[in-house]
């Protein structure tokens, strides 16, 4: 195409813009995607200091390092509010999304390649905004929003008069805003631009994933930029949606976050369902097991998940019949999540199974999040979480599915995709080490948590009674290994682009049969000049 | 199988390492839920140190979840060994020493009818008794006593009615020597402690004057939100005379973790002796504090 009229570049592909032009006004998807997770990187650096901070604060009872509990309180809402939007969507969504959705699909960029470049900046900004609301007053006589990442009023509009709340709203509405213009990208992408001969049920799991992704993108981010724009107008104009004084009512602002807040989390993990089939069949040698229910499955998790929301407010006085329901809309998103789970285990059967990092990740993925899930569906029962409500049973819960689930995936991924978008290669042994150390760790973190969640500890406490000292000491010791697992990763990138070693364009053997897979390691500036065309499906073989 | 074994030393001690390493974990998790399961119920009425297991409960309705709670972490331990299992065998059995070359099995329609099935009847066994001890949390039985509740940045009030006196107090945290003196834990002692009787309904209305708080007591099996706008209601029936700690369960800011919940439980004459007394002690309600009607 382009190449036609400027024939005097022989080699369009070497024709990279100049730094600047390149890297904050970019239009290429790798680079965007690159963007991002440069990014995702950075934040997570922030949003683990923060988790640093809880956890040397939780060692021991009493005040140790906070002078101030409101102060933890920030720390907590940071880390939380870092690590979901900041951290896990853009590695994940941005990032991987953006990376591999045109590649798998064997599209040349986005459809819409401005759009994508105003998304990723749109979530700095937000970024940078969340960052302003450590500095200012937010708390009367302290900085920063101590509202939780769910930011519920009156505490986050008469308990913060402070502009910190502002600023952290306001870092939700950037955020949001880019992740919807993000969210209509892929669609658009995805239902347009497959290669010749892929139709819906020939695209990779991956792409499959990031559709169902945006679509809960686009629908719940709107509830969400409402609601907290309610939350901006009782707080600085004098409108009273979520105030009782003015016949409003807080557990309005409760519904309309959660309404966003559930669909949420499959936001964070549906992606990592798509990354942890590619994965895991690359590494068995085999195609994914059961690749319709695979993708119906996701769909269904998608779809179910816009009408679980209230089982996150079992304890604000919802009737039986309420409560009822929700309780079992909750326990029917058990039966697609273990068909995936039992699906990726049938693709390992009968497998040749080739044990690298990224398999290694994947493998302990499986096994986390099935953990994780079984106290989902414990915590579904309201019967049950009219104790383990705001306990650090849902912490121990949410980081075994979070954490230990979405956190596990972005790192699958690297050293899966590592090769591909650097033509480097992390040397196998820190792949590995770092896997033992943050198994090892997380487990050691957050294993304990449920132990204080049932004798009865609330979350998000700066002090606690001395009966929860004992597990609190065992969950900061495995912080501090997940920590040197971090070392370790950083060392094992370092060493990869040290090294002369240079990744082939398909390192990882027949295993790997998506497109990605045919081009260079890393691929050229412009791909698929001429559309690959998908003649047998390799992702759903007999 | 075995020669190739010889042939790959170290590969094939991976293997067994990995499905090793992931065994150790699984057990280690498995034994740690066992141990929560199997161990007797610790601390009444408040946490004990290295407590792997809910607090032993008082109430029909703590009863009810406690047992619950105990069969549902029996269903999950038996599924979550199962995957182990199937992820061990898969480590040590398709790995690409011993299995060099793979199936290209990518259905079995049986199977994933059977793994639809299966679950779905597992989730159905769950529901009846989840269904069951829901109803009797919500059965909204008549009250022999109202309290009313208002949850305060960061202290709680109580409000008792007329019938038994009509009386209020505030609940502040006990510290320093006050605390030591008290011999109540650390940060679960109040000044003023909710008194109630023994074996009687006990009607709770909570709600908040400034921001969200939650009124919760582990060996009761009760949280309610407290919302300032409403009035929410649960209700508790404790069985054993004792006394009883909670603690603010809703973020609510600075001193979130520094408003605890402490109830008596004792018997009915000594209720009446201690109403008899807080009349005396404590500032009277006014008439325009009233309690919504109690079935």
């Amino acid at each position: 195409m382009a190449q036609a009229a400027t024939a005097g570049h022989d080699d369009a592909h070497a024709h990279t813009p100049p730094f600047f032009q390149r890297w904050f006004n970019s239009t290429n998807h790798k680079d965007i995607g690159t963007l991002y997770l440069l990014f995702a990187f950075s934040a997570g650096i922030v949003g683990a200091f923060l988790s640093f901070g809880i956890r040397m604060e939780m060692e021991q009872p009493g005040l140790q390092y906070f002078s101030n509990p409101q102060t933890y309180n920030v720390f907590v809402t940071g880390h939380g509010l870092i690590m979901v939007f900041f951290m896990v969507m853009p590695a994940l969504i941005g990032g991987f999304g953006n990376w591999f959705v045109p590649l798998m699909i064997g599209a040349p960029d986005m459809a819409f390649p401005r759009m994508n470049n105003i998304s990723f900046w749109l979530t700095v900004a937000g970024f940078a905004s969340l960052v302003c609301s450590l500095f200012v007053e937010g708390a009367p006589g302290a900085v920063g929003a101590g509202t939780g990442w769910t930011v519920y009023p009156p505490l986050s509009t008469v308990g913060h008069p402070g502009p910190a709340a502002d600023f952290a709203i306001f870092a939700l509405h950037l955020a949001g805003a880019g992740s919807i213009l993000g969210a209509i990208n892929f669609i658009t992408t995805i239902l347009n631009m497959r290669a010749p001969g892929m139709t819906l049920h020939k695209m990779p799991l991956f792409a499959w994933s990031m559709l169902v992704t945006a679509f809960l993108l686009l629908l719940s981010l709107p509830v969400l930029a409402g609601a907290i724009t309610m939350l901006i107008t009782d707080r600085n104009f004098g409108t009273t949606f979520f105030d009782p004084a003015g016949g409003g009512d807080p557990i309005l602002y409760q519904h309309l976050f959660w309404f966003f807040g559930h669909p949420e989390v499959y936001i964070m993990i549906l992606p990592a369902f798509g990354i942890v089939s590619h994965i895991i069949s690359t590494f068995s040698r085999k195609p994914v097991f059961g690749y319709l229910a695979m993708a119906y499955a996701m769909v269904a998790i998608g779809v179910v998940g816009f009408v679980v929301w209230a089982h996150h407010m079992y304890t604000v006085g919802l009737t039986l019949q309420t409560q009822s329901y929700f309780v079992f809309a909750t326990m029917v998103i058990a039966v697609p999540t273990g068909v995936k789970i039992f699906s990726w285990i049938a693709t390992m059967w009968g497998g040749s199974i080739r044990f690298t990092a990224a398999m290694h990740w994947a493998v302990g993925f499986v096994f986390l999040f099935t953990v994780g899930g079984v106290t989902g569906v414990i915590l579904a029962n309201a019967a049950v979480d009219r104790y383990l409500h705001d306990t650090y049973y849902v912490v121990a819960h949410f980081h075994y599915v979070l954490s230990l689930g979405a956190v596990f995936i972005i790192f699958a991924g690297v050293y899966y995709w590592f090769p591909k978008m650097t033509g480097r290669i992390i040397p196998e042994w820190a792949g590995k080490l770092h896997f033992w150390l943050a198994f090892i760790g997380a487990n050691v973190l957050f294993f304990p948590m449920h132990f204080l969640g049932l004798a009865g500890m609330p979350r998000r406490y700066a002090d606690y009674p001395d009966a929860f000292a004992g597990w609190h000491y065992v969950a900061t010791m495995g912080g501090h290994i997940f920590a040197l697992g971090m070392v370790v990763f950083v060392i094992g990138v370092v060493l990869a682009f040290r090294s002369k070693e240079r990744a082939a364009d398909n390192p990882w053997g027949e295993g790997a049969t998506t497109l990605e897979w045919t081009l260079s390691s890393p691929p050229p500036f412009h791909q698929y000049e001429t559309l690959p065309v998908i003649v047998d499906e390799p992702a759903h073989a007999h | 199988m075995g020669m190739a074994r010889a042939q790959h030393r170290p590969a094939s001690r991976g293997v067994w390492g990995r499905a090793a390493g992931l065994a150790a974990a699984g057990l280690a998790i498995a034994g740690l839920l066992g141990g929560a399961t199997a161990a007797s119920a610790a601390g009444i009425g408040q946490p004990v140190p290295w407590q792997m297991d809910l607090q032993q409960p008082v109430t029909e309705v703590a009863t009810e979840i406690y047992n619950f709670h105990h069969l549902l972490n029996w269903i999950m331990l038996v599924i979550v060994l199962f995957v182990l299992g199937l992820l061990i065998y898969c480590i040590v059995r398709f790995n690409e020493r011993a299995q060099p070359t793979p199936s290209r099995t990518t259905h079995n329609t049986t199977l994933e009818v059977a793994w639809t099935i299966v679950p779905v009847l597992i989730l159905v066994a769950i529901a009846i008794p989840s269904f069951r001890v829901l109803r009797t949390q919500l059965s909204d039985p008549r009250a022999d006593l109202m309290v009313k509740v208002i949850g305060h940045a960061w202290y709680w009030s109580y409000e008792y009615p007329e019938d038994v006196g009509g009386f209020k107090f505030d609940a502040n945290l006990l510290e320093g020597e006050d605390q030591v003196k008290s011999g109540q834990p650390k940060l679960l002692a109040t000044d003023n402690e909710v008194v109630v009787p023994v074996n009687k309904i006990v009607k709770v209305q909570v709600t908040a004057a400034d921001v969200l708080h939650s009124w919760a007591l582990p060996s009761f099996g009760f949280k309610i939100d407290a919302i300032p706008g409403r009035l929410n209601q649960f209700w508790f029936k404790a069985e054993r005379e004792g006394t009883y700690h909670g603690q603010c369960s809703e973020l609510c800011g600075q001193r979130h973790a520094y408003m605890p919940i402490t109830v008596k439980v004792v018997s009915q004459e000594a209720f009446q002796a201690w109403t008899a007394e807080a009349k005396t002690k404590f500032a009277r309600t006014d008439g325009a504090s009233r309690f919504a009607d109690a079935r």
